[in-house]
């Protein structure tokens, strides 16, 4: 059973610097991170000590709460610095490769009969299990819960995202064989997201549905939306194809293989394409030698709505198959609001970027103005593709109000959902840094 | 340009905390802010931001205000012309007017924006925009002969109660410059009303035999319809009354600009339109009087109707938040603006009351749209679980 559904709320953002379908080997990388910021509420243990000799597949950090749940490293070699910050929080564990690769051995040869228990042992073992993420509040999910169905959404549909099916491209093997494991995590069915005409359409045991339309079509929370919503008391849980066919690759030859493509996009990166690389790579040798260096650039790890500011020194997130790069915007612009702006992009038609619907632009980070209370109405709801009411929501998360938010609907929504309300918003309201505030709040209330 | 940035850089920190002239830190901020859009940059969510902002808002609406504006000032020369005899160039009817409004309009921003500064600086927040509009909305909708002491009054009771005490722009429950307007209605009702204050001059000198100076309003209210404008003067403008408010092309272009941009609500403007069709509708089949009898599109035409409907009704800020509300709350301007015309005596035109009573109703509306939606996100949660 398949169907289509049609998104008519949302919006594409169009930028420079789309990713040409072009693989090319970046330089390699020295080191590799994990960051316990790359995981919401995580609160991190260490399992090893500097100068350790680690493997693709030993524990570097855990979660304190649930020490089940570890953080493995992506490479074999040496954990070589452990960065902390204020209160010694950790920051970033560093692991220097030794280019072998060697990754910890996992007996998976049963897996097709095995039980739903074994599965996830070997996930949370194999250091997989943070990929799966649970909503609402899009957490890592926890091993004692069972979801009632399983979300993939099989392609991304922010602004210069990489293209899944290129990605996955010859390994829809490995792909089938994640989704057919996820399939025993559930009782319910594992659904997948696709656009019409994806390579990804043939596998099987899933239940595939189409979705049409502009970002954030592509977003997992969306997907449930429209098939079939969530409330207070119900999980689901949700992967990236990347982490399916990571999945699939431990299931399939019993070794880790964190090996991924990458689109290195953005207006000044010179010629966007994809990199293969390795999850946790240093960010610096992915952009080095690429970018234009023309003005002050923001190098971000992720999509240009939802992604994390780093420099050359950082590392590459553990969501994240995309980096791009844009101008910082760090600058002034004489009466900048009563200037035409032929080069920048609104959706109001009070600038002229309604003359060239087709122009992609190069936006930058600046805010393009300062913080307002709320004025306009009716602009976010142009861009949220689900029946909430956005502002209200938001309304009810600054006030605190938690039977409001639970009614609004706080369950469905994590940041990307409502990403393009923080960018359509004229009063410049930081709307996802509000949402994961009531987000914490509700979780903590629930326990 | 760039000396200008250097000049301001190096002048900033005598304005910020510990400076000489922190006290105007906000008045500061707001011309800083207002020559060269910041450099300030996403810290958190979203690194790109759309280019829209408040400025560009409210710049779009007085953008849009300005037909109003120009016409209005032109027609006061035109009626003052009328009244007394006077031939004037085309040009000469506008300066004329011209150079009688611009005092209104000083007033309005010197005393509006002096409080906004004022008020910003005491809670040590930058300088909202919202008074932009405020300030030339209210010369606007208020006769020419008012009074310049009456004006700097009434504005400062507007925004000092009407919005400052709330917060300030974005938490102000009713339209500022029309609680401006009902101030003046209120406080002095001989300068606001009757058939002399909308013509310069009126008041202290005897016009030409057969010119009146009522409003087409007033003449209806006095069941003096047989005088009326034609339909072309109505639409146009040629008619006494509140400045801005007399021509509908203007208003209309006004409209045409703030729909497209995007900035005003289609749903709040066609649904006040058609609030006032559908009772001026029923008011003629069961004309029981002159006025009920007036064809119901007549109300379209006449008074502050247009006006309203296009630049006051479709205040974001008073109006309801949710999109289903706006139809409610357009609906029921439109219809309490004919019943308080044609019912009411005492207030020949209903715009502004019918505005200002709605603007209260808004988050009463805003409550019933979203218990609804409230509502209908359980039933649909339950009808797709058991699917």
């Amino acid at each position: 059973m398949s169907n289509t559904i049609r998104i008519k709320k949302g919006l594409d953002i169009k930028l420079q610097g789309k990713a040409e379908l072009v693989v090319e080997t970046p330089l390699s990388s020295a080191t590799f991170a994990i960051k316990p910021s790359d995981f919401k509420g995580l609160v991190p243990k260490l399992s090893v000590k500097a100068d350790d000799i680690v493997k693709a597949g030993t524990p570097i950090i855990h979660d304190k709460y649930n020490p089940e749940i570890q953080f493995v490293s992506p490479v074999s070699g040496k954990v070589v610095n452990i960065n902390r910050g204020d209160h010694r929080m950790i920051l970033e564990v560093i692991i220097e490769s030794d280019n072998k690769n060697d990754s910890i051995e996992f007996n998976v040869s049963g897996w097709k009969s095995a039980g739903r228990e074994e599965i996830i042992k070997q996930l949370l073992d194999s250091g997989l299990w943070p990929y799966i993420i649970q909503r609402p509040f899009g957490l890592i999910a926890k091993p004692s819960d069972t979801p009632r169905d399983i979300f993939v959404s099989g392609f991304d549909s922010a602004p210069l995202a990489p293209d899944f099916d290129f990605i996955v491209g010859t390994e829809t093997a490995a792909f089938q064989t994640g989704l057919e494991v996820l399939s025993k995590l559930t009782s319910g069915k594992v659904f997948l997201g696709l656009r019409n005409g994806s390579k990804l359409s043939s596998m099987k045991g899933v239940e595939i549905n189409y979705f049409e339309g502009p970002h954030p079509a592509g977003n997992v929370g969306i997907q449930i939306h429209h098939l079939k919503p969530i409330d207070k008391g119900i999980n689901v849980w949700t992967l990236s194809p990347q982490a399916v066919l990571f999945i699939g690759r431990l299931f399939t030859n019993g070794k880790l293989d964190f090996s991924e493509t990458i689109a290195i996009t953005g207006s000044e990166v010179k010629s966007p394409c994809y990199l293969k690389t390795i999850s946790g790579a240093e960010i610096n040798s992915l952009v080095a030698g690429r970018t234009k260096k023309e003005v002050n650039e923001r190098i971000i790890s992720g999509n240009v709505l939802t992604g994390v500011k780093s420099d050359s020194n950082g590392y590459l997130g553990f969501y994240h198959n995309q980096i791009t790069v844009i101008p910082e915007g760090d600058n002034y612009e004489f009466m900048g609001w009563a200037m035409p702006r032929f080069n920048k992009f609104s959706v109001s038609r009070a600038y002229f970027s309604w003359l060239n619907p087709g122009k992609k632009y190069r936006a930058d980070a600046n805010l393009n103005g300062e913080e307002r209370a709320y004025v306009m109405t009716g602009q976010y709801e142009k861009v949220l593709p689900m029946e909430i009411l956005p502002v209200h929501l938001i309304k009810a998360i600054i006030a605190e109000d938690f039977d409001k938010m639970e009614q609004l609907g706080i369950h469905e929504v994590i940041e990307e959902d409502m990403a393009l309300c923080e960018y359509v918003c004229t009063s410049k309201i930081e709307v996802q840094q509000i949402l994961r505030k009531g987000i914490s709040m509700v979780v903590k209330e629930l326990g | 340009m760039n000396s200008l940035r250097k000049y301001i850089d190096k002048n900033k920190p005598l304005f910020q905390k510990g400076g000489k002239f922190e006290k105007l830190g906000s008045t500061f901020g707001a011309f800083e802010t207002f020559l060269f859009t910041p450099n300030h940059t996403a810290k958190s969510g979203s690194h790109i931001h759309d280019v829209i902002d408040l400025k560009r808002t409210m710049i779009v609406v007085v953008l849009a205000l300005l037909p109003a504006l120009l016409f209005g000032c032109w027609n006061v020369g035109y009626q003052n012309g009328l009244a007394f005899g006077i031939e004037r160039s085309l040009l000469g009817h506008f300066f004329f007017g011209f150079w009688k409004f611009l005092p209104l309009f000083i007033v309005s921003y010197v005393v509006g924006l002096g409080i906004e500064f004022a008020s910003a600086q005491i809670r040590g927040h930058e300088v909202n925009e919202g008074y932009l509009v405020t300030g030339i909305l209210i010369p606007l909708i208020i006769p020419i002969n008012t009074p310049l002491w009456m004006l700097a009054l009434a504005v400062a009771f507007a925004v000092i109660f009407g919005k400052e005490i709330f917060g300030g722009t974005g938490y102000n429950i009713m339209n500022v410059a029309l609680i401006a307007r009902a101030f003046l209605f209120f406080a002095y009702p001989s300068e606001m009303s009757g058939d002399k204050v909308w013509i310069y001059g009126l008041p202290d000198q005897a016009a030409i035999d057969g010119f009146s100076g009522a409003t087409p309003l007033a003449q209806l209210a006095q069941g003096a319809t047989q005088n009326m404008a034609s339909m072309s003067d109505l639409f146009m403008g040629f008619i006494p009354g509140s400045i801005g408010e007399t021509s509908k092309l203007a208003i209309l272009i006004g409209a045409a600009i703030l729909l497209f941009t995007g900035i005003a609500s289609w749903k709040i403007m066609l649904s006040t339109v058609i609030g006032v069709l559908s009772i001026g509708l029923l008011c003629n089949a069961f004309a029981l009087n002159e006025y009920m009898a007036v064809p119901a599109y007549y109300h379209l035409l006449i008074g502050g109707f247009a006006f309203g409907a296009v630049f006051m009704a479709t205040d974001p800020v008073t109006a309801p938040h949710t999109e289903r509300g706006k139809w409610i709350y357009g609906f029921m301007i439109g219809a309490f603006v004919v019943l308080i015309r044609v019912f009411n005596p005492a207030y020949p035109e209903g715009m502004m009351l019918a505005i200002l009573l709605m603007n209260v109703w808004s988050p009463l509306i805003d409550y019933f749209v979203v218990q609804s939606h409230i509502k209908h996100r359980q039933k649909r949660f339950l009808v797709k679980k058991n699917a």
